[in-house]
Parts: C-alpha cells; sequence; structure tokens
C-alpha cells in the first residue's frame, strides 16, 4: 500500500520539480526587480531598479532585437515546415529530408550557432570554397554577416535548429489526424496539393502542435547562448544584456537584472498576443480563401521552396557541424585555402584535460537529471494508467509552461533566491534548474508510445496472475524499452545543451562542454571552438547511438519488438 | 449450487446508464455463449468477470467463482483466464518465457523446465520453447497463448472472439482443443463471440445481447 501511495504521490511531486524553480525564480525575480534585496542592503519597494533598465541607451534596440528575430525566426521556422509537409509529405524526398533532420534536432544549438558563423562568416569555409575562383577575394571582404546589427544571421541560426524540431512535432500530429484521406478527397475537388493541405490539414496539425510553436517564439526572443554567437552585440539582445547584469562585480546591478527579466517576461507575453494575434487573422483569411473557391493548382514554385528550406536547413546544421569538425583537426589554414593543413590531434590534446573535466560534469548533471526524469514521468504514465485518468489538455500546458517561461525570466531569480536563503551555487542546484526542462521533453517523448503501447497485455498478464508492479517491471517496460531509452537520450541531449541554467545556478562552478564551449565565443580562437563544438554535439548525440543499439542487441531475436 | 462461474443479477453501467444485465450460472464444463453486435456491451462484459473494467464503466450485482466471491477481488488474484483474437504473446520473451509468465509459481527449475516442455508437446509444438513467438504461424501463436493460460490454473475461462483470426479449418481444430481442455478440467466457459458457427461448436445455452436492452 505505501508503494501505490508513493505511486500516487508521483504526478504531484514531478509538477513541483517542473514547476517549482519556475515559481521560486519568478518569486526571487520580483522582490530584487522592485529594489527588495536584503543582502546587499537594498530595502525596497523601489521603481530604481526599472529607471536604471530603462537609462540603459540599448534598450530600445535590444528590445526590438529581441522582438524580430523571435517572431521571424518563429515564422520562418512554421512556413518552412508547412511548406515542406505540404508539398512533399508521403513522397521519397519528404522521407529523405525526415531522415536527414531527425538527428539534427539534438545537435546542441550552441554547436550549430558556431557552426554556422564558421560556414557563412566572410572567412567562413563557403567563402574559402568560392574563393578566389568566384569571388576574386584574395582576403576576406569586410561584411558584418555574423553578429550583423539586424540580427538576421541568429534568425538563421535559430531556424535552422527549430525545422526539425518543428517538423517532428508535426510528424506526431499528422499520425492523429487522418491526412491520407483527407488530401484525396481535397484534390479530387480540384485542390492543388499545397492548397489542399493548407485547407484540410494544416488546422488540425496546427491545434497539435501550437504549444510547441509558442515555445519555439519564447526560445528565440530568450536565448543566451545563440545570441552570444550570432547574434548583434552593440547592443545585444536584452537577453544577453540582463546576463550581463547577473554577472556585474557590482552586486546592486543584479537588481537591474531582475527588472530587465521582468520587462523580458512582459515581452515575451506581448509577442505571444501578438502571435495569437496573427493566428486569428490566418484563419480569417484562410476561410475567406476557401470561400472563394481558390484552388491554387499553380503551386510548383512553394513546393520548390519547401525543399529548398528544408534541404537549407539540413545543410545549415550539417555543413556547420562539418566546418566544426575540419577546424578541430586544422593547423594552419590561410584564406583563402579550401582546406586546412591537417594538424592530426594537436588541438585535441591541446584540450584534452580541460574536455575530460567539461565532460564529467556534462555527464554527472545530464546523467542524474535524466534519470529522475525518467523515474518520475514512467511514475506519472503508470499512475495515468492505473488511475485511468488521462492527462487533458489543460494539463498539457503543465508540461510546456517551464519551456514557455523564458529562461532569463526566473534563472536570474532563482540564482539570487539561493544566494540569499544562503543556498549554495553547484552541482546539486543545477541538476535541480536541468530537470524543469528535461522533464518537460522526456514527458513529450515517451507519452505518445507509452500510451500507444496495447493495454490487452496488461489484461492478459493480470489474468495469469501478475499483479500491477509485475505488469509494470515485466511487460511493459521491457516492451517500451526504445522509447524509454530513446527519451532519456532526448532528456541527455537537452542537459547537454542548457547554458543559462549551467551558468547561472552554477555559479561558475560547473563548468560543462556548453558553457565551456560559449565561453570561447569572444574570443575567436576557431580551433578551441571547433573542438568543444565537437565534444559537445557527441556527448548529445551518442545516448541516442546507445538508445538505438541496446534493444537492437538485446531483442536481436525479437522480431516482434522491431516494428 | 456452488461450482461453477455465477453471475448474479450483474449489471453494468457505464456513465451511469445501462448497459449489459446478466444473471446466469455456468456449471463446471459447460459454455455459456454471449452474441450480439459490436458495441452491445460484450467485451465490457467479459472485462467485468476480470476485474478490468475502464474507468467509466461500473457494474452491480456479485461474480462468485466455485463459491468465492470474487466481485472486488484484485484483477490478478481472480483466476479468470481470457483469450482474445489476437495471441497477445509478450513480443520480449521466447516461447518458453511465454509460458513460464504464465506458470504458477513453485517447483524448482527443472519441474517448471519440464511442465513447459509437456504442454507445448501436448498441442504439437515439442521443442518451441526457445522460439521467438514472432516467427509462429497464427495458429501456432494462438495454442501458445492457449497453454500459457491453461498453465495459469486458471478456474474459469473468458473467450473474446478467441477464434475470428483464423482461417475456418484452423478454428475448427482450436475450438475442440479449447473446449475439450475446459471440460476436461471442468471449467466454466464464457464465449462471446458473433459468428453462429462458434456457437454451435459449443452446443450450450446461448443468449443474444440485443442494444439498449440493459
Amino acid at each position: 500500500m505505501a508503494q501505490a501511495g508513493l505511486l500516487r504521490a508521483l504526478p504531484a511531486l514531478t509538477l513541483v520539480a517542473m514547476l517549482g524553480p519556475v515559481a521560486a525564480g519568478l518569486a526571487g525575480t520580483l522582490l530584487p526587480a522592485f529594489g527588495h534585496m536584503p543582502a546587499i542592503g537594498a530595502h525596497g519597494p523601489s521603481l530604481a531598479p526599472f529607471a536604471a533598465v530603462l537609462a540603459w541607451p540599448g534598450l530600445g534596440a535590444a528590445v526590438w532585437t529581441s522582438v524580430f528575430t523571435g517572431l521571424l525566426a518563429t515564422a520562418v521556422s512554421l512556413g518552412a515546415v508547412v511548406l515542406i509537409t505540404a508539398g512533399w509529405w508521403g513522397t521519397r524526398p519528404f522521407r529523405w529530408l525526415e531522415r536527414a533532420l531527425s538527428p539534427l534536432l539534438a545537435v546542441p544549438h550552441a554547436a550549430a550557432a558556431f557552426g554556422l558563423a564558421f560556414l557563412i562568416a566572410p572567412s567562413g569555409w563557403l567563402a574559402r570554397l568560392a574563393s578566389p575562383g568566384l569571388t576574386g577575394w584574395e582576403r576576406p571582404p569586410d561584411w558584418l554577416i555574423v553578429n550583423d546589427p539586424w540580427g538576421l544571421s541568429l534568425v538563421a541560426g535559430l531556424a535552422a535548429k527549430e525545422v526539425p524540431f518543428l517538423l517532428l512535432m508535426t510528424l506526431a500530429a499528422l499520425a492523429q489526424a487522418d491526412v491520407a484521406r483527407s488530401l484525396r478527397v481535397a484534390q479530387a475537388l480540384g485542390h492543388g496539393r499545397i492548397a489542399a493541405w493548407l485547407f484540410c490539414v494544416f488546422p488540425r496539425v496546427y491545434a497539435q502542435i501550437r504549444l510547441a510553436v509558442f515555445v519555439v517564439l519564447v526560445f528565440g526572443m530568450t536565448v543566451v547562448d545563440v545570441a552570444l554567437i550570432l547574434g548583434p552585440s552593440t547592443p545585444p539582445p536584452l537577453s544577453v544584456q540582463i546576463l550581463r547584469w547577473m554577472g556585474d562585480p557590482d552586486l546592486s546591478q543584479r537588481m537591474t537584472a531582475a527588472a530587465g527579466a521582468l520587462m523580458q517576461l512582459a515581452l515575451v507575453l506581448g509577442a505571444l498576443a501578438v502571435w495569437i494575434a496573427l493566428e486569428r487573422l490566418v484563419a480569417r483569411a484562410g476561410r475567406a480563401w476557401i470561400a472563394s473557391g481558390w484552388r491554387g493548382r499553380g503551386d510548383g514554385v512553394a513546393r520548390v521552396a519547401g525543399l529548398l528550406l528544408g534541404a537549407g536547413s539540413a545543410l545549415a546544421v550539417l555543413g556547420g557541424l562539418a566546418t566544426l569538425a575540419l577546424w578541430s583537426f586544422a593547423g594552419y589554414w590561410g584564406f583563402p585555402d579550401p582546406l586546412p593543413a591537417f594538424a592530426g590531434s594537436k588541438n585535441w590534446m591541446r584540450h584534452g584535460p580541460g574536455l575530460r573535466d567539461a565532460a564529467a560534469d556534462t555527464t554527472l548533471v545530464a546523467g542524474i537529471a535524466v534519470a529522475l526524469a525518467v523515474i518520475l514521468v514512467l511514475g506519472c504514465l503508470e499512475a495515468e494508467h492505473r488511475t485511468g485518468r488521462r492527462l487533458h489538455a489543460r494539463g498539457m500546458w503543465l508540461v510546456y509552461l517551464p519551456l514557455l517561461v523564458p529562461q532569463t525570466a526566473f534563472l536570474p531569480g532563482l540564482q539570487t533566491l539561493l544566494l540569499q536563503i544562503g543556498a549554495d551555487t553547484g552541482v546539486v542546484p543545477v541538476i535541480a534548474a536541468h530537470l524543469v526542462f528535461v522533464l518537460p521533453y522526456v514527458f513529450l517523448s515517451l507519452g505518445d508510445p507509452w500510451r500507444a503501447w496495447d493495454a490487452r497485455h496488461a489484461g492478459v498478464a493480470v489474468a495469469l496472475g501478475a499483479g500491477p508492479g509485475a505488469v509494470f517491471w515485466r511487460v511493459r517496460l521491457p516492451m517500451l524499452l526504445r522509447p524509454v531509452l530513446t527519451a532519456a537520450a532526448v532528456g541527455f541531449a537537452v542537459s547537454v545543451g542548457q547554458y543559462l541554467p549551467t551558468l547561472l545556478i552554477g555559479g561558475g562552478r560547473v563548468a560543462t562542454l556548453t558553457t565551456e564551449a560559449v565561453a570561447l565565443a569572444a574570443g575567436g580562437d576557431r580551433r578551441a571552438i571547433g573542438v568543444h563544438a565537437i565534444a559537445q554535439t557527441a556527448a548529445a548525440l551518442l545516448p541516442f547511438a546507445v538508445a538505438l543499439a541496446v534493444p537492437a542487441i538485446l531483442w536481436r531475436n525479437r522480431r516482434g519488438l522491431h516494428g | 449450487m456452488a461450482e461453477g462461474l455465477k453471475m448474479d443479477q450483474l449489471k453494468i453501467t457505464r456513465d451511469g446508464a445501462p448497459l449489459v444485465a446478466i444473471d446466469r450460472v455456468i456449471p463446471p464444463g459447460r459454455v455459456l455463449t454471449v452474441m450480439g453486435p459490436s458495441g452491445v456491451g460484450k467485451s465490457t462484459l467479459l472485462a467485468a468477470i476480470t476485474g478490468t473494467l475502464a474507468p467509466g464503466f461500473a457494474c452491480t450485482g456479485r461474480i462468485i467463482l466455485n463459491g468465492r466471491d470474487i466481485t472486488a477481488a484484485p484483477p490478478h488474484s481472480r483466476r479468470v483466464g481470457i483469450l482474445f483474437q489476437d495471441d497477445l504473446l509478450f513480443p520480449h520473451l521466447s516461447v518458453g518465457e511465454n509460458l513460464a509468465f504464465g506458470l504458477r509459481g513453485g517447483g524448482d527449475r527443472t519441474a517448471r523446465r519440464s511442465r513447459i516442455d509437456a504442454a507445448l508437446a501436448e498441442v504439437g509444438l515439442a521443442g518451441f520453447a526457445d522460439r521467438d513467438p514472432a516467427t509462429l504461424s497464427g495458429g501456432q501463436k494462438a495454442r501458445v497463448a492457449l497453454m500459457r493460460m491453461l498453465l495459469s490454473d486458471p478456474a474459469a475461462l473468458l473467450l473474446d472472439e478467441a477464434f475470428s483470426g483464423l482461417d475456418a479449418d484452423r478454428r475448427a481444430r482450436m475450438r475442440k482443443l479449447v473446449f475439450d481442455r475446459a471440460r476436461a478440467r471442468g471449467l466454466p466457459v464464457l464465449m462471446v463471440t458473433h459468428d453462429r458457427d462458434d456457437a454451435d461448436a459449443a452446443g450450450d445455452d446461448v443468449i443474444e445481447l440485443r442494444p439498449g436492452a440493459g
């Protein structure tokens, strides 16, 4: 009975692990933002921190960059995914794209951003490949491509990573929609392929991926590591400036940071409102379009555009990774040589000891966070199975909530709070902070396959005399080993990629591959960045290889599990 | 009469609305066939007896198995065996391990292994213990599922369209196999089917459920 009680407590425990730090962090932001921070002798309330933010000369540009890059990156990635699925779903190029894009989901944002920067910079690999033959350049041109003031390369870096994410979410949603028949009906009525998709399939799919789109918008507006690498620097986006205030030796700047964080939160809510208004507009335009009888037969250009955008996303990330790999083994690489002198493992040896330490911290934090997340999620799903109460739409909002509150809005507050209550920064709080982001992804990854399991197997096992515990351990868990390991790999990749939680909550004492790599951004040592970004990518991808290999070996003689 | 499966004023409701009502006794070794269109609640009736009713369903009345009131007993201690249309062999276990899952605890390794081998031999599958269930034919899987269920030593047998997945020839043989074993062990059988042939083969009581008859 004690066991059953524990199981029943797990969903509540999961909510606390997921939302507790978010709530605490927001609370910890609120007081300093209004000038109340007894630890440094500040007693509010006062509006001085907000005045300090407003007095910062870069504010207008920083706010504009955040909103512009966030909305544009979201619109571009969603548009690309819609064009790809609408134009090519069920075809051979689509399967090819799907296979190329899926593994890219696990590539950490920072590594993808570094790769893109090394690819498209004036002295990047693309320019080297094209020079001097096509361009006539003997020296890299003096163009500001990376860190451009508009944030366009930031948008490109975000979109390249969000296209795989939204595509996979769309594919999961498509599995539940009756796509093939709807398309056939619409096409029989004379609609072009893309028009048929937009009118009949997209509304259903969008309803299911809507929260994921919101996550993309919030992430794009508030991301720190990608913005440090690709975004404008004078002034930087608001999220980066908040981090600078947080890192200021003058502790009173933390109150400015808190005020900035609250403004960031307001900004995100405003952008979400704008997006929701856009949704309404698009829906109304769509209805008018349908009513007008437009058939959209000449959609060849749109189909090609979709394919190019999808391929562009894959090539931007893959090409970037290839560039990083080249740099990690590069000796002398003068412009415009297409390839560097091969330096063997020299770069790797030089950074070896640091990499080992960072890899150890990365594995420790990710390993514990993922183990906790998998246990909690399995407990929630098992409790759901035994009580027969399924998570409803409002519950899904709760799962998405930690991803919808900007990291920059609550992590500074969480750090300040830990500081004030005298709790130590370090590995344990970092694991707790990672858990906040790992849990939702493990839940989203495991929920569908876990629920899709044929529950009659449980019925049979029970009729054979197996209790609920035996059904779980001896039947359901082994049968679902592959999705469980995949969810763990997803969680691991999420943890590996975390920058801000590690930096802020770790108080500088937890150095992961990601914090080490991003710290190199300002220095511009391309060989060091190549080594660290490749190591970071490997740390995120390796668990997926394990998740594929273990069930393949364990169930090598069980054809029924290789559906 | 204490022996057999007694459904005493058993009424099943769905969200409060009556679905199925039945008041019958199935004596040991006898078969009660329940027929009716799909959606009428046949499978729900079986779920009530195995104790695995889905949320939203509720049942009143009593279920008595060999004199033991199992109405509120947890599903795994009811000793009610069930066969579905699909074999539902556990795909991660070998044929022998599937049978071992069913076999009641007790006995040393060799004794258990020899009981499993004997069960396989009894249905013409001697030497299949280490096979992957996915490599078996439909008829072979059905026989393994039957023996797995019988090894769990049930006190009653439920059949949920258990023969529908087989072709006519296999179907007749499988029916005979199941009914012979149930009769030999004196098991009351509750069979749900939409196939009149199944009912005729059982040659026993038949009841028809009609929509809204609850």
